[in-house]
Formats: C-alpha cells, structure tokens, sequence
C-alpha cells in the first residue's frame, strides 16, 4: 500500500527506519544512552542560538552528519523524512520575512531582511535537529531507544507509551487503510469525501482503535504484565561511551562560545574577523 | 489435584450494556482432553474463554483451574495454567522482535535471562519457526503470526492451552500444520472454532454453545455426526464424517 489520505508510504518508512536500526556499525555499537544524551544536548544547543544566527550553526552539521555516515544510514532516506516534516518549519518561519523587515546584512548593493536571515536559520535548525533525532532512531532502534530512555529514568509511562505508538501505528494505518479502500471502491470514483462521511470513519477508526487497545491489554495481561517490560539485555555503559559523550559535549561547548565557522575562515584566508 | 483441570459451574454472564452472553453454563474438562467449543455467532464462545483467565469477572457461578476458584485476586493464578491464544495475532504480537515477544511472559515470570533465552528457543522451535526469531511480528504472513503466537504461549509452560478461532485466515497448507501441531500437544486443550474438520482432526470431545447455554455436551464424533442437533444451533455437519473413505 502506498500514499492514501493516511500517507501509508511514509507509515511503512518508518519500518524501514527499524531495519537500520538493527544494523551493526560502530555507530550502532555506541550504547543507546550515549546517542540520547548526546542528541538531546545537540538539540538544546542549536536551539539556544540568537534567532538572526547562521554562521556559527553550520558547525555543528558535522554531528548528525558523523551519526549517519558511521552508522552506514541512506542519506536520502534521512532527506526525505526531514522533507515531509519541512512544512511544520515553513509554517513557523513564514511570517518572519513579512513582518521583520529592516535590513541587517548587505551584499554591496542588496541588502537582506531580518526576516530572510531568521527563517533561513529557523530552516537550519530545524534539518539539523531533525536530521540529528532520525539519525538517533537509525542509528538505534526505536526499541533500544525505549529501553536506554529507560535506563536514564524517563518514566515508564512514556518508554511503554512510545513503544506502542510504534508498534500499532502499522496496525492501525493499515485498518485505516483498508476502511479507505472499502469507501473508495463504494464512492463511485469520487475522490473527496463527504465530512459527514469522513467524520464517521474517523470514529469508527477510533472506536476500532480503542477495541484493539483493549485486547492487546487482554492478551498482555494473560501473559503476566504488571505494568513492565522487561527487556532480555541490558547494555553496560562503557568506558567508551563516556568517551563519546564527553567529545561530543566539549564540541558543542565549543561551538557554542566561539564562532568555529568564522574562526576558520579567518585561519585559511588570514583576515581578520 | 490436577493443575490440569477446568470446571465451570452455573456462570452467567451479561454486558454493560444489558446483552446476556452467559446463561447457567456448567462443565468439567479433565487432564489432557482436548475439547472444542462450537456453537454460531454471537453463541458467546468468546465471553466463556474470557472468563477461564479471569479476564472477564464471573458475575454469577464459578470457575475453577487447577485447584484454584478464578476470582480478580487468584487471576494471575489462571493465566499462568492457562496459555490463551486470542484470536487475532496483531493482539498478541506487540514486541519489536519475535524473540522478544516469545520472552515476554517468561520475563514477567521473573525467569532469569538464560533460562528465558532457553524457553524462547524451545518453543519456537516447537511451532517450526525458529528462523524466524530477529524478525519484527508485523512482517510475518498470517501462518507465521499463529504460529508465534501459540510459540509465545508455549514458552510460559502452561498447563492448559486456550484458542479462539486458532484456524482463522490461515491458507489450507498453515491449517494442516496448525491441525498437526494441536494434535502433538499433551495440553489439555480448550478451542472455540468454527473450523469443525479442525475438530474432527483434534478433539475428542465437543461442547456446544446456543444463546449463551451449554444445549450439548459429549463425544466429539457422537455430536459432530448429529445432523438435527448441529443444524439446529446454526452448524453443520462435517463433510468429513459423511464419508468413510479418507480423501
């Protein structure tokens, strides 16, 4: 099944996404904590930048671009998915070359808008943060994912919740799917739906959802769930790991305070700043 | 006292919403028997399996297991005697792997993880799909789905295997299997089906369902072979036992 009201394609992606989390690289090997620790830093880090920042960003490409190359992961495959996201960023920064017009950076004659420089570093910092979390799941597993946020004492609730988002979303696409097919094959080769119509297969959707989630907890509880699950191996934090963790952190560290794109600009044209 | 037995006595059961699914339904299944629960749609098949893992709350009557009366404190008593194969695998496959799903009853056991690693080997072997172990649930074909789903019961080592509809959407080759492999368990066995040849194949004895009330209860063949009787409750009878020859 492929595109659909529900875009089934990009549902069954996300599989794809599983397969790669299961691969064996040296990124893989690093322990599921240390990616988290390290992504989770990433993301605050580009985040707290001044909103005009673009230059002093561009550095810190260089990790979601580490995670992907030494975990072996398609970079189209992390491009697409950060594409189909792209219209929530669009969405925030629309408005910024609207409304915030004064010019701020000049090249000879043309000047930029503020608004320009702000939403090109909203698009910025959106690939990467984005990049960065898909390369983690890839880079992971959703799963080993679950268990190492686990590990770090993010609360059950949200570990188990997570694992079953992923694990029925397949399930109910693919029911959602199927009710749009039974309405397409029924609407005499009319594409839209009526709201009234689609408001009552929403429900129904719902409804079977919730039917579902009842039986999965059925079928759980017969097989002794208290609320736990427990995972078959627990991974040690290596001596390695912290290794990682510490560079990565001394790198953002870094670039946060200084401008390392500037700084080697100056170095290999041996202007000053 | 066998750990292997299943009595239910006089239960009753009705919805939230007032519909009546259980009415007076009493029997005893000793060790080792396996026996088939037929009976129509909506015959309430479904409502009595629930009630033998204490899923469902006896309203009124009683279900023993073992030596122990199902009630919501002796519940996790049941469910670790009764084995329940639900009848749509996507219910019971929720694990990343099915490794880890086969895993999942015996670590919420408490087993250590070796002996874990052991009963997830065993059992998956013992439904043939030991192949399969690293592979997500969602990919497998329905055959495959059962099969680890049955696996996943089996590795808790229950005393007593329950199946809701286990020949559901399987193609006439995974049925074949699936009829030789609940030949080959020494389980007591409970199976609600609509599948009668299944039964034929597996169960000597047969329990019929109508409106919620046991209306017969005896040898499978016996019962099977009762033309009135099965068309009276919205059955058949198999085509199997109209003839001598085998084909």
């Amino acid at each position: 099944m492929s595109g659909g009201v529900l875009g089934l394609g990009d549902l069954v992606e996300i599989g794809r996404l599983d397969d790669l989390g299961r691969l064996d690289t040296p990124m893989h090997r690093v322990d599921a904590r240390a990616k988290a620790i390290v992504v989770l830093a990433f993301i605050i880090v580009v985040m707290s930048f001044p909103r005009y920042e673009i230059s002093a960003i561009t550095p810190f490409i260089l990790c979601p671009v580490a995670f992907i190359s030494l975990g072996r992961i398609p970079v189209r495959h992390i491009a697409r998915k950060i594409l189909v996201a792209l219209p929530f960023a669009l969405v925030i920064g629309l408005f910024n070359p609207i409304l915030d017009r004064q010019p701020i950076v000049a090249f000879g004659p043309h000047t930029v808008a503020g608004g320009w420089v702000s939403f090109a570093s909203i698009l910025l910092r959106f690939a990467l943060t984005v990049g960065a979390a898909l390369a983690l799941v890839a880079c992971t597993g959703l799963y080993r994912l679950g268990a190492g946020l686990g590990q770090l004492g993010v609360p059950r609730v949200f570990v188990v919740q997570l694992l079953f988002c992923h694990r029925y979303l397949f399930v109910v696409a693919d029911e959602g799917g199927r009710m749009m097919r039974g309405v397409a094959l029924r609407s005499d080769g009319k594409r839209t739906l009526s709201l009234r119509v689609y408001g009552s297969l929403v429900g129904h959707l719902l409804l079977r959802s919730l039917d579902r989630a009842e039986r999965v907890h059925r079928a759980m509880l017969a097989r002794g769930f208290t609320g736990e699950i427990r995972v078959m191996r627990c991974s040690a934090f290596r001596g390695s790991d912290w290794l990682f963790v510490c560079g990565w952190l001394a790198f953002f560290a870094a670039a946060r305070a200084w401008n390392l794109a500037a700084a080697l600009g100056c170095l290999l044209t041996g202007g000053a700043a | 006292m066998s750990h292997h037995l299943v009595a239910v006595k006089d239960l009753y059961y009705a919805y939230p919403d007032g519909t009546e699914a259980l009415h007076d339904v009493s029997f005893r299944i000793e060790h080792g028997e396996a026996v088939a629960l037929v009976g129509a749609n909506g015959a309430g098949k479904s409502t009595l399996l629930l009630h033998l893992n204490g899923t469902l709350p006896t309203m009124r009557g009683e279900v023993v297991v073992g030596d122990t009366v199902v009630t919501r404190e002796t519940a996790v008593l049941a469910r670790r005697a009764i084995g329940m194969v639900f009848q749509d695998p996507d219910d019971q496959l929720f694990m990343p792997t099915v490794a880890e799903d086969v895993a999942f009853g015996p670590l919420n056991a408490g087993l250590p993880p070796d002996q874990v690693e052991r009963r997830v080997a065993t059992a998956l072997d013992r439904v043939g799909m030991a192949h399969l172990q690293g592979r997500p649930p969602y990919r497998l074909s329905a055959g495959e789905k059962r099969a680890v789903a049955i696996a996943t019961v089996l590795a808790m080592a229950p005393d007593i295997l329950v199946m809701d509809e286990p020949s559901a959407n399987l193609d006439p080759r995974a049925r074949r299997r699936l009829i030789e492999l609940l030949r080959s368990f020494g389980h007591t066995r409970v199976i609600a089906t609509h599948d009668l040849e299944l039964v034929v194949a597996v169960c000597s004895r047969v329990i019929v369902l109508d409106g919620g009330r046991v209306v017969a209860d005896g040898p499978a063949r016996t019962i099977l072979d009762d033309e009135d009787l099965m068309l009276a409750h919205g059955l058949e009878r198999p085509h199997s036992l109209r003839h001598l020859h085998p084909h």
